[in-house]
């Protein structure tokens, strides 16, 4: 399988020479199309190797490779959620789908004369993530959950090779989050995006991914990889089987004992 | 359900009394008007002050009756002077605030200067702008613009300055240059602040010009209380006072319902989501 992301041996320091060390070491690679999670102690620079791969920072030394690509400055092939939706309240949550459109090159400059061809996508997904007909609705009128699926929706809609979602469901109750971990299982299998998400929830990460990273507490470096072996598509009752459990304990253990270790 | 009944015929009766019918808080304004000048009319009568002191509302009316001309057209020149140089600030606050909002180091840069700008007393300005303009409308202008533009500055650059790291973020990776950010993000979001700080504005640019007017021009309510006041006409001084009260409050009305028309998604949700 060809490799979409590569990151190897990278160190990050924030604030200069004297800075914090965020990230040391960190070598990964994600194949396209798979579905990779990284979970790790709190503040062992996971975002940070989010920002790593988007290229909003470039690493002092190691080289982080997207497409192809040595990364030196946004690649403009990602979409990214985080725990905060950022949904700009001024916006309709249709307008605020349809953002990613008035900046990404490839579709600035067709967005006006293609309009309605680009809502009717943004309304399809979002009658993909189940929030059809309130697309016309602010983000304040919202739910935070509601939110959060539209959310998704802008990382979608400009059709990202690659899909960053940084805790993108911290913040909501169980029932939603496993509803809108069935949202992203089909996107997955849907549309063969590469996907890398950076949970605290393990049983989450061992639902959806097919490749779980573990790091290490900060200076954050790979740790472990774990293949998922379970069969795809995976139903929600693949959580209560014991194959899974035993691996969500295991990730638990090697979590604790690198925090331990920190 | 004895209690249910009781409700409903009660809320059925047709007449309510008078007292329930009316809108406390709509009326609360008015009538509050019309206390203070009715306090103060008793004070006068109760105290026995003679109108070259504190003249009663009464005699201020009265005033305002005899030198409706002069009063009319000093009105209007205040009202001029003071919105030309809000409209000046206007456009400048907006321009140096978007500047100053643009980088992190412009913004720690100028932020001093401006702080350093607005702690000089605006009515230490007006000898200088009279040796430059001479006397007249220019100098109550400039004090007008020069008094009202900081807090339009501050707010603009604020706005611009507290933008979402996240929301920077996800801009960002898309591929998004400042002027993007600034555009999509920046500027709609410092729009509430400044539509906010355009209230503020409005009010210093009224003592911005009155203060100029008083001291260095012959036209405008300034000038006309200062001459007042000169001759004894206590009652004209307080007539100037109240027009420019009035003058005041419509003009700060006019900018929050301008504020509430263009912003009103500020009201409703809370900018930090
Ligand atoms: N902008 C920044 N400036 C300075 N230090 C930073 C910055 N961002 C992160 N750090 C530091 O880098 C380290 C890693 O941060 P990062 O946000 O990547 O952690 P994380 O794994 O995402 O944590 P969490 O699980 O709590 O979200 C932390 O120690 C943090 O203090
Ligand atoms: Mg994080």
């Amino acid at each position: 399988m060809p490799h979409l992301v590569t990151i190897d041996n990278v160190d990050m320091r924030y604030g200069g020479a004297a800075g914090t060390l965020a990230v040391s070491g960190l070598t990964m690679k994600v194949g396209k199309g798979e579905f990779a999670a990284v979970v790790g102690p709190s503040g062992c620079g996971k975002s940070t190797l989010m920002k790593l791969v988007t290229g909003l920072h470039i690493p002092q030394s190691g080289v982080v490779i997207v497409a192809d690509k040595q990364v030196t400055k946004p690649v403009s092939i990602v979409g990214m959620a985080f725990q905060n939706p950022t949904m700009l309240p001024w916006r309709t949550t249709l307008d605020n789908i349809l953002l990613p459109l008035e900046i990404v090159e490839r579709h600035r400059h067709r967005l006006r004369a293609n309009k309605k061809e680009y809502v009717e996508k943004a309304e399809h997904l979002l009658e993909t993530v189940g929030l059809k007909g309130f697309g016309s609705k602010f983000p304040w009128q919202l739910s935070g959950g509601m939110q959060q699926r539209a959310n998704l929706c802008r990382a979608l809609i400009h059709e990202p090779e690659l899909l960053m979602l940084d805790e993108p469901f911290g913040a909501l109750d169980a029932f939603t989050r496993e509803e809108l971990w069935c949202v992203i299982r089909d996107l997955h299998a849907a549309q063969g995006v590469t996907i890398i998400l950076v949970t605290h929830d393990l049983r989450e990460a061992t639902f959806l991914a097919d490749r779980i990273f573990v790091m290490s507490a900060r200076p954050g470096k790979v740790l472990k990889e774990h293949a998922v072996p379970f069969a795809r598509p995976r139903d929600l009752e693949v959580m209560y089987e014991k194959a899974f459990n035993d691996m969500v304990h295991e990730l638990h253990g090697e979590i604790a004992s690198a925090r331990v270790v920190a | 359900m004895s209690v249910v009944t009781e409700n409903t015929a009660t809320s059925a009766t047709p007449a309510k009394p008078l007292a329930q019918r009316i809108n406390w808080v709509k009326l609360a304004p008015w009538l509050y008007t019309i206390g203070l000048f009715v306090a103060w009319e008793l004070l006068v009568i109760v105290l026995q002050t003679p109108p070259t002191i504190l003249p009663a509302p009464s005699r201020v009316f009265q005033a305002i009756v005899q030198y409706w001309s002069p009063i009319w057209k000093n009105s209007l020149q205040t009202l001029y002077t003071t919105t030309v140089g809000f409209a000046i600030a206007v456009v400048a606050g907006l321009a140096i605030g978007l500047f100053i909002g643009w980088s992190k180091a412009i913004y720690a840069g100028l932020y001093p200067l401006m702080i350093g700008f607005n702690a000089i007393p605006k009515v230490a300005l007006v000898p200088i702008l009279v040796i430059w303009f001479g006397i007249g409308a220019v100098p109550a202008i400039l004090t007008a613009f020069l008094i009202s533009f900081f807090p339009i500055v501050v707010n603009v650059a604020t706005g611009l300055a507290t933008i979402e790291p996240e929301t920077e973020d996800v801009l960002r990776a898309l591929g998004a240059k400042k002027l993007d950010i600034m555009l999509k993000v920046g500027i709609p979001r410092s729009m509430p602040y400044f539509f906010g700080s355009l209230k503020v504005a409005i009010t210093l640019a009224f003592v911005g010009s009155v203060v100029s007017e008083t001291v260095a021009s012959n036209y405008g309510l300034g000038n006309m209380m200062s001459s007042a006041q000169s001759q004894f006409n206590v009652p004209l001084v307080f007539a100037g006072l109240l027009m420019l009260a009035v003058e005041g409050i419509a003009m700060y009305a006019l900018m929050a319902w301008i504020e509430m028309r263009m912003t009103g998604w500020a009201h409703r949700s809370t900018m930090s989501q």
